[in-house]
């Protein structure tokens, strides 16, 4: 587990390499846009990786609060277990896979996003017991945020050649990725200045609610008019074999290096509370932290 | 402005938020670090000034 983290930090750096190369040397150049269309390799990933670290959050939050009730949580448990199974048989029910012809949307492209939803929620469950939840809960946030605002910066810098525009002003899209973003800012100034005992409780509520804009965000590109274009993958869009290629070689660099910045910042946060605890058991009887200390200061190496 | 600055800004912003961010993580866990030390120096310490005292 020591040698672990090293080790995948050099497969990561060794893949962003492989993916940038990919997006500025072997891509084709698009057709319309020439090069600059190449921002897609860090503005899409990013958004599609801080959507599932929002996502995370939300199925850490809900868990959280669940998990304060045991006849709560066994409630929660049979929910998801329903969302999962009624929603995939939805997905292909003939009038709702015309209705998503209409859009352009495969069923089974919503049926896997539908299934992710039990899957995260058990596998999560299962590795971050108790506390863990929540620090899983303000680790994917805080990532989520530094992704969802590389996607606010790039977005305008592509914008600008492209529409001739930096920001297309009531955009569905564009002001509800501005939302998510606020939303999940405000989620963690909370979790910094409150000093509550229920701040963990507030925070992963408003996490629940914060999530709502997750798919408003995911989908209104099928669902609304808009300046943004329309989904290339997923979507009845096309794309060049070889772009697709480069983009998801680039959402699997992104998507290790998340994986790596999240596995420090929980670590960060174990120490933390450590720390605090060590703290709280020094004001109550002196020489105390020593003994609790140390073993907990093993278990984040 | 050619469109190929834009490129250019977007790959670097990237990282520069990317590097600053893994900056505050490193010196989140050094401040952290430091306080755990101090901790563990003040627990060995408290023992002998209670039994001086």
């Amino acid at each position: 587990m020591k040698r672990a983290f090293p080790i995948l930090s050099i497969l990561t750096a060794l893949l962003l390499a492989y993916a940038l190369y990919q997006a500025l040397a072997v891509a084709p150049a698009d057709a319309l846009q020439g090069d600059v269309y190449r921002i897609i390799y860090y503005h899409v990933p990013s958004a599609w990786t801080a959507m599932l670290l929002f996502f995370i959050n939300f199925v850490a939050s809900v868990q959280y609060l669940a998990s304060a009730n045991p006849t709560r949580r066994a409630a929660v448990k049979w929910i998801v277990i329903a969302i999962g199974v009624v929603g995939v048989i939805v997905c292909f029910l003939p009038p709702v896979t015309k209705q998503f012809a209409t859009y352009g949307m495969r069923p089974s492209a919503a049926a896997t996003t539908v299934l992710l939803v039990p899957i995260f929620y058990f596998l999560i469950g299962k590795w971050f017991p108790g506390q863990r939840l929540d620090m899983l809960a303000v680790t994917s946030a805080e990532v989520g945020v530094v992704f969802c605002t590389i996607v606010l910066v790039t977005g305008p810098l592509w914008a600008r050649p492209v529409w001739g525009i930096w920001w297309a002003p009531g955009d569905i899209r564009l002001t509800s990725t501005l939302v998510l973003w606020l939303i999940y800012v405000s989620y963690l100034v909370l979790r910094r200045f409150s000093n509550s005992a229920q701040t963990q409780m507030l925070a992963a509520a408003l996490a629940v609610f914060g999530a709502l804009d997750v798919p408003l965000v995911y989908f209104s590109i099928w669902f609304f008019r808009t300046q943004h274009p329309q989904p290339v993958i997923g979507g009845g869009g096309s794309m060049d074999p070889r772009m697709l290629h480069t983009l998801l070689i680039n959402w699997m660099a992104f998507l290790c290096f998340a994986f790596l910045v999240c596995w420090s910042r929980f670590r960060l946060e174990l120490l933390h509370r450590e720390v605090e605890e060590a703290h709280a058991m020094e004001s109550l009887g002196g020489a105390a932290p020593a003994k609790a200390s140390l073993p907990l200061e093993r278990s984040i190496r | 402005m050619n469109p190929i600055k834009f490129l250019a800004a977007a790959y670097i912003v990237t990282w520069l938020i990317h590097s600053f961010y893994l900056g505050t993580i490193v010196r989140r866990f050094s401040r952290l670090r430091q306080q755990m030390k101090d901790l563990g120096k003040k627990s060995k310490d408290a023992p002998i000034q209670r039994h001086r005292g």
